[in-house]
């Protein structure tokens, strides 16, 4: 197992568990050199929580730790815990010591004893492996045996002075009653959780036939820590605890990447599609396609080669596939080549916790950089309801800080889309993206309609788009709107193509008009010249007759001088008579 | 002496704490009513020689363990009730 995962760093004075989320919660680990009390009924994970913060003190911190078993044999305890993958085997050489301290069975009894020898013993043994660690799993299990309460108080007194004065860092566990009120009220070593400097209550409790564990840091001497109660699952490699806020997580890595969405005019809607590592959240009635919609988002992923988990609650991997198949997306093939990894969440069982846990694992083992999860509507089915909130809320935050982008798709009953606002699931404003889909039933069709609620930090469409499935897959077009109203389907179809006739005719119209306007021009123009002709006509006549009467003028004014001239004879000849 | 058996006893104490000593007491006790003659007893102090409790699996104290005669038995405890105690030793008042 990777103890990387926890991100909590060291803390001085404080002994990590390894324990994702316990770390957080204690803000750092167990108090170092003191000494810590788990409090837990049959099967609440005492044990293993302890065995854990042992293998991470030898493993990783490099401090030795001893496993002293009073109830279950160490073989079982070793045996239980391989399915961790701790490498039991490898540390026990040299930096895990179990020491079996169960009473025997036909131990016989008889006045008063102590705990000298296993201190004595334990006194050798620690110096032996320098160990720094150590548990005492089921410590009721002798002290049991002790007859008087006085008696049973100075043995813990012993025991707290013990690891006090060697300076280890102990835990002890006891068990409690079964049931939860048992496990808080605890009278009988309620001394112990007054001596000790920190101690944790563990439940494991049935709510509505669904198994429910979680811890409680009841005190911590000299720390702050998160007084909530936690829930968490024993996993595939040992403890993990849910913790509701983080103060201390790390500041998801926020980029500027959009990954499509898978439908192109989506991405346009959306200013360029999803943001990298947001998480979008995908509503609708039942049938309104969300699942096709998320499946788009993954199959998109795939092709870029992108690996990719999605997770369906709803139906079994193959039926999605199948399904899917009919309106164009070839999944098949991306699981094949393995690059989408298909999980039927029927599978897993448990609490919401367990459900949420289970992803992790799954998309880490994957490695998945998309992640879809159809829907999320099941999950307040398991568990309680603030746990199944909590777990939204933490899932969303996980794969922020991977940078892992989330798409979820959740059923709105449209009878109960008032009451809404009351549901147990608000995550609607923790995503970053709200993309609803609804039917718009007119004329006796229902047509998916499709609009962007909500995109922090993207300019999107306000427009609601029609969403389209068929073969060839997923498309959005541009609904109808005309006078305040929103047609879809064939009522959309029937409108545009009234327009598209309306449009045909009034371009004849127009063309027609043209036409006779040419004509117009064209006679026009021909009147034009012929009048322009006419006018060169009429100046060239002006001309002429200029011209001819400027001759004859001029004519006349020398026929005049010649007659004068003539006439002068004349006057000459009058004059000679 | 074939008929009656030694019995062969260790008892592992804690320095001198006042239930060691009081087991140490009893023991001899018992075995001065009970075994004239026919036991040993080894006394181990768990502080001086910790390794042979983390060797014996002795983590209470005081036990006293009888190895002989078969079966071995631990009995932990001041041993300050003889009854039960000379039960589990097969020391009954039959055999008494």
């Amino acid at each position: 197992m990777k103890f990387a995962q926890s991100p909590v760093s060291k803390v001085p004075g404080k002994a990590q568990t390894g324990i994702i989320g316990l770390d957080q919660i204690t803000r750092g680990g167990l108090p170092r050199g003191r000494t810590t009390l788990l409090v837990g009924g049959p099967g609440s994970g005492k044990t293993i929580l302890a065995l854990q913060f042992l293998v991470r003190g030898a493993r990783d911190g490099d401090e030795p730790g001893i496993f002293v078993a009073f109830e279950e044999a160490s073989k079982r305890i070793v045996a239980n815990a391989e399915g961790f993958g701790w490498q039991l085997a490898e540390l026990r050489r040299k930096k895990l010591f179990f020491l079996d301290a169960q009473p025997l069975p036909d131990l016989i009894q008889s006045g008063s004893f102590d705990l000298g020898g296993l201190l004595a013993a334990l006194e050798v043994k620690t110096g032996e492996m320098k160990a720094r660690r150590i548990v005492f799993d089921a410590l009721d299990v002798v002290l049991e045996l002790l007859p008087e309460p006085v008696q049973k108080r100075r043995e813990m007194y012993r025991l707290h002075e013990w690891l006090l004065a060697r300076g280890l860092t102990g835990v002890v566990t006891l068990r409690a009653g079964g049931d939860e009120a048992s496990a808080i009220g605890n009278q009988r070593f309620g001394f112990m959780q007054f001596m000790v400097d920190c101690a944790v209550i563990l439940n494991h409790s049935v709510v509505h036939g669904i198994s429910q564990r979680n811890l409680r840091v009841q005190k911590y001497r000299g720390s702050g820590f998160d007084e909530d109660e936690a829930p968490f699952v024993i996993g595939k490699s040992g403890l993990e605890v849910a913790v509701a806020r983080t103060p201390l997580r790390l500041d998801a890595t926020v980029t500027n990447e959009r990954i499509s969405s898978g439908v192109k005019r989506l991405d346009t809607m959306l200013g360029g599609g999803y943001y990298r590592g947001a998480s979008v959240l995908i509503t609708g009635s039942p049938g309104t396609a969300k699942t096709t919609l998320a499946a788009a988002f993954a199959e998109a992923a795939c092709r870029r080669g992108e690996r990719t988990l999605f997770v369906s609650f709803d139906s079994d991997c193959s039926e999605v596939i199948r399904n899917l198949a009919s309106v164009g997306m070839q999944l098949a093939r991306y699981v094949k080549n393995g690059s989408l990894r298909m999980i039927s969440a029927r599978t897993i069982t448990g609490s919401a916790e367990a459900y949420v846990v289970r992803i992790k694992t799954l998309a880490r083992e994957h490695g998945a950089r998309c992640l879809v999860i159809d829907p999320l509507s099941k999950w307040p089915k398991s568990g309680n309801d603030m746990t199944a909130q909590n777990v939204a809320e933490r899932l969303s935050d996980w794969s922020k800080a991977n940078g892992t982008t989330l798409v979820c798709t959740r059923l709105l009953e449209e009878m109960s889309s008032r009451s809404e606002d009351g549901s147990p699931l608000q995550i609607s404003s923790l995503v970053d993206t709200w993309i609803h889909l609804s039917y718009l039933v007119q004329a006796g069709e229902r047509n998916r309609g499709l609009s962007i609620i909500k995109s922090r930090g993207t300019a999107h469409s306000n427009q609601v788009r029609e969403l389209i499935l068929n073969n060839a897959g997923v498309t959005l077009t541009d609904t109808y709107t005309a006078a305040g109203e929103v047609l879809m389907g064939t009522l959309r179809w029937e409108k545009e193509s009234a327009e598209r006739v309306a449009n045909d005719a009034s371009d004849v119209a127009g063309k027609l008009k043209r036409v006779r306007l040419d004509a117009d021009e064209a006679e026009l123009e021909v009147r034009l010249k012929s009048l322009q002709t006419e006018l060169v006509a009429k100046q060239v006549e002006k001309a002429l007759l200029t011209r001819t009467t400027e001759s004859r003028e001029r004519e006349l004014s020398r026929g005049r001088t010649r007659m004068k001239e003539l006439r002068g004879a004349d006057a000459a000849i009058s004059r000679r008579k | 002496m074939s008929r009656h058996p030694i019995f062969k006893f260790r008892l592992y104490i804690a320095d001198h704490a006042q239930n060691s000593a009081e087991a140490i007491a009893n023991l001899n006790a018992l075995c001065r009513a009970h075994l004239p003659d026919r036991h040993e007893i080894e006394i181990v102090d768990v502080l001086r020689e910790p390794k042979r409790a983390l060797v014996d699996g002795i983590f209470l104290t005081p036990t006293l363990v009888k190895f002989a005669p078969s079966p071995a038995r631990r009995i932990i405890g001041t041993l300050s009730q003889s009854q039960p105690v000379l039960l589990a030793l097969g020391l009954g008042p039959t055999t008494a």
